[in-house]
Order: C-alpha cells, then structure tokens, then sequence
C-alpha cells in the first residue's frame, strides 16, 4: 500500500465508539419493544386460516370482477379515482395559501412557524376522523370521502410545497425588476416557472398515495371501494376480496407506472 | 400527439446559422381539457356541491369542539396503548428493514444482471406495496388473533416494501468503480460488496428507514381500528361511546409523541446525510 493511503487511513477517526453506542441503544430499544411480538398468541388454526384467504386471493370471484355495472369493481374503482383525484385537487388548492404563509422567505419567522404548528395538528388527526367529521356535513357517501382526502392531503402537499417555495431562486425576480417588469409579469415569468414543475410533481405523487389510502375511508361509509372490501372481508368471502384487490392492484399499478413517467419527464425538464 | 401537431402545426424559426427549428404548439390545451373533463366526471360521481359546504359547514367544527377541552384525566390510561403503538412500529420498522435487504440487493440492477430475476422481485415488491396495510392488518388480526403482534407484522411488511423499492433505487446510483476495483484486486463479490457499495448506501437506507419510522407511528393509530392493538383501540372504542373529550385528549397525546418522534428522527437524518 502506498504511503498517501496509509496516511488517509490513519487520518480517518475511529468510530468504534459511536458504532458500539449506537448499537446498543438499538439492542434496548429492540428488547424494550419485543414484548409486542406474542407468537403464542397466534390461533391454533392461524395456518389453515391463511391458507384459506391465500387460495381464496388467487382464486377471485369472475363474476364480480367482469360486472361492468354500479355494483361490480370497475365502477367501485372508478369511483375511487374519483375521490382520490378530486380529494388531491381541492387538498392542493388548500395547500398553497397554507404553505406560502409558513415559508420563511416571504412571512415573518413567527407566523411562519404558528401556521407549521397547524398543519402538523392537521396531519396528526387520522383520516377516519375526518371522515366521521364530514359525514355530519355531507352525509355518508363519496362526497365525504372526497373532503376527507383533501384534508389528509393538506399535511404532505405543504410540507413539499414549502420546500419548493423556500428554495426560489430571488436573483431571477430581481433580473425581472431590472429589466422593469411589472408585479404580474414578475409572477408569470420569474415565480411559476420555478415552482410548477415541482407543485405538479407533488401533486400527482400525492394523487398515487391517495389512491392507496382510499381504502380507509371505508372504514366510516365515506365511500370508495374500503366498504366492500372490508364487508367482505369481515364475512369471510374471500373470493370476493380476491376480486375486488385484483381490481384495485391493476388500477393502482398502472396509475403508478403513468405517474412515475410524468414525474421523470417533469424532473428532467 | 402526431396528430394534435398536425392540427397546431409548430412554428418554424430560421436561425441566423441558417438552421430552421419548430416550436411544437404548447400542450396545455390538452392538459387542461383532460383536466376538466375528470373533474367534472368526479364531481358527476363523487356528488360535490359547494351549496352543501357553504350551508352545513359548521357541523364538522360540531366534533371539533366537543374535543376541546381534552379531558386530561384521561392520560393515565393513554399511556400504556401509546407505548404500545410506539413498540410497534419500532420493532415492525426494524423486521421490515432488515428484511427488506436481501430483495432489494436482488432487485438492483447493477448487482444482478438477470433481467427475469430482477422483473420478478420488483413486481413482487411493488405488489405488496399497493396492498392497502389496513388489509394487510385485517389479514394479520385472522391469522395472529386480536393484538399488537397483528400490527407488528403489517407495518413490518408495509415497511419492507417501502424501504426495499427505495433502497434497490439507492444502490442502482452507487458508482460501480470502486466495486470493479476491489474485485480486480482479488476480493471476491461478497466482500467487495461488503466495502465498496454498503458504505455509500448506509446512510441513505437509515435515512430511509427512519423515514418509515416516523410515517408508522402515525399508521399504527389507525390500524388499531381492526383490532391490532394501540391507540387506535382505545381511540375506536372512545368514538363509539362519544367520549369526544378523551379522543381529542388522545389525539393530542399522539400529536406530541409524534412531534417528539420526528424531532430526534429529523435530527439524526439532518446528521446523516
């Protein structure tokens, strides 16, 4: 080994120290939460009740998964998409005001940090409340649903917001003021063109996230495709739950692949 | 798109190279109108009225002030499902990561250069990761009884999951030289692996694995709704006798739990990287 290496290896600080302490802090905090793990708890049928949902899974119920009417999947799943896509939009309609005013760079550091305090209360409250929430206001249906995912939006769509907004480049709107531009070209040309590619980015990774989150909502009646499969899971019909997962994973994973591809095609420029 | 060009021709410029380059016609119109067209299907579908909004708004601040003030009595029984979720979602992030090494290491591309294996695991992954965990979590309550050890097991594999698609992403960016360069001096794969791409990925996954931490304490209130255990237990059975005082003492109990949480995880990502 040459001379230059050996040097650059001494140089570099032992850490077996950190290593060991870091190690044993995980040891104890593993110990301390390994009492959740009861594996004598576990049924005595546990394995033939997999093995039922698995074959039940694999083997999803045909008729249900090819009825093209307001009972069968593609129009639970529609209606999913529905709520998700609508739930994103009026989410990030509500986001923008919210994460302008607790970006650092344009309102005062108090203000900015009461409104981040709010938006995290906002996301700390678990969607089902929401949900009961607003179906006092809408009544139980898809129109619930949709109120409830624009409020769990807010929380994940600012927090990105902000960052975006907190990374603006403010020489390009000086430039702007120099060459005398006015207050509304100043936005059009110096502020959208830097912010939109990540705001739509956003956006659509919080419709794919809003999509797989859909099922919860069924947990309160606040429609989508969560009630019937959580009915018919509590029932035992396993083939039905086959079909409407089948029906939900197809939709799930082609929404994925076309908004990965915009995502990479906004990112690239 | 060949034929939205034909209907806006692009506008041609000449350079004063001589050369001639086309503007494509912008596509916004395009986009707006696909816009428009699912908003107004979701509204047709979803039932949206703003004249509902405007007029029964104020029924949903209706449980909201019920929860205010939080009875603070309440605490001493929040504690121990508190720990509970908290224990879970440690130990199912810790199951979940671990586990999710292996597949990923199989999934990158520039370790295995099989492209079957590699379709194989990453459709595998993606799979379990569009299984909604609240499913997951119904599943685990027949299979495991009622209890923390269900919810364990549905964060551990929502986790691994999430954290295999991420890191089999992280180790496909490693720059491959220094692996090429160990193997060249005699070491054979397995340790060449060991010291040229687990250093470069170390700090990425335990950001990553964090990350997940911090999102499941959050995910782990809920799944107590189907009988895994936790907070959600106590926060289900609250509702449904309208104890709204005690939720909104729950929920703030798990506001700043989760507050603390992403406090230190912030901090030791922030060290991290």
């Amino acid at each position: 080994m040459s001379e230059a290496i050996k040097q650059q290896l001494e140089q570099e600080k032992s850490s077996w120290f950190y290593k060991v302490g870091v190690t044993f802090l995980l040891a104890i905090l593993l110990g301390w939460s390994s009492s959740t793990f009861q594996i004598n708890r576990v049924s005595d049928n546990g394995l033939d009740i997999a093995k039922n949902i698995i074959s039940g899974i694999f083997h999803p119920d045909r008729r249900l998964l090819f009825n093209f009417t307001k009972t069968g999947i593609s129009y639970l799943v529609l209606e999913t998409i529905c709520i998700a896509f609508l739930g994103t939009i009026v989410g990030a309609v509500l986001a923008v005001p919210l994460s302008f005013f607790s970006a650092v760079n344009i309102v005062p550091k108090p203000i900015a940090l009461a409104v981040r305090w709010v938006i995290m209360a906002i996301r700390t409250i678990p969607a089902f409340i929401y949900g009961l929430m607003f179906i006092r206001v809408t009544g139980p249906g898809a129109f619930a649903g949709v109120l409830t995912m624009s409020v769990c939006s807010i929380g994940m769509l600012s927090k990105m917001f902000i960052e975006t907004i907190e990374d603006l480049d403010v020489r390009i709107i000086e430039s702007l003021d120099a060459s005398g531009c006015n207050t509304f070209q100043k936005i059009r040309y110096g502020i959208i063109p830097q912010l939109s590619p990540d705001f739509i980015s956003t956006v659509i990774y919080r419709f794919d996230m809003n999509l797989r989150d859909a099922t919860i909502l069924g947990l309160v009646g606040a429609g989508g495709i969560g009630a019937p499969l959580i009915f018919a899971m509590s029932s035992y019909r396993w083939n039905e739950v086959g079909a409407i997962l089948t029906g939900l994973i197809i939709c799930i994973l082609i929404i994925e692949f076309f908004s990965t591809k915009i995502r990479v095609r906004l990112a690239r420029g | 798109m060949r034929l939205y060009d034909k209907v806006f021709p692009p506008k041609q410029m000449v350079l004063s190279s001589g050369k001639t380059v086309e503007e494509r016609f912008t596509r916004i119109p395009l986009i707006l109108t696909g816009l428009l067209f699912m908003m107004i299907l979701s509204i047709h579908i979803t039932g949206f009225r703003i004249s509902t909004l405007m007029n029964r708004g104020n029924e949903f601040f209706v449980i909201l002030n019920q929860m205010i003030p939080p009875r603070t009595a309440y605490v001493s029984q929040i504690i121990q499902p508190l720990l509970d979720t908290i224990k879970m979602s440690l130990l199912g992030s810790f199951l979940g990561s671990i586990l999710a090494i292996p597949f990923s290491i199989i999934a990158a591309g520039n370790i295995v250069k099989n492209k079957w294996i590699l379709m194989t695991v990453r459709l595998f992954l993606s799979l379990i990761r569009t299984l909604p965990t609240l499913i997951t979590a119904l599943i685990a309550t027949y299979i495991f009884g009622l209890g923390t050890m269900a919810g364990m097991a549905a964060i551990s594999i929502f986790t691994f999951a999430y954290v295999g698609k991420q890191l089999y992403e992280q180790i496909e960016t490693v720059d491959m030289g220094a692996f090429e360069a160990m193997e060249a001096m005699g070491a054979n794969r397995f340790y060449s692996f060991l010291t040229a791409v687990v250093p470069f990925v170390l700090p990425a996954y335990c950001s990553t694995c964090l990350f997940c931490l911090e999102g499941n304490v959050r995910y782990a209130s809920i799944l107590g709704y189907v009988g895994a255990g936790g907070l959600g237990l106590i926060l289900n059975e609250k509702i449904g006798w309208r104890e709204y005082d005690s939720v909104g003492m729950i929920l703030l109990v798990l506001f700043m739990a989760v507050f603390l949480i992403e406090g230190i995880s912030y901090y030791i990502r922030k060290k991290l990287t």
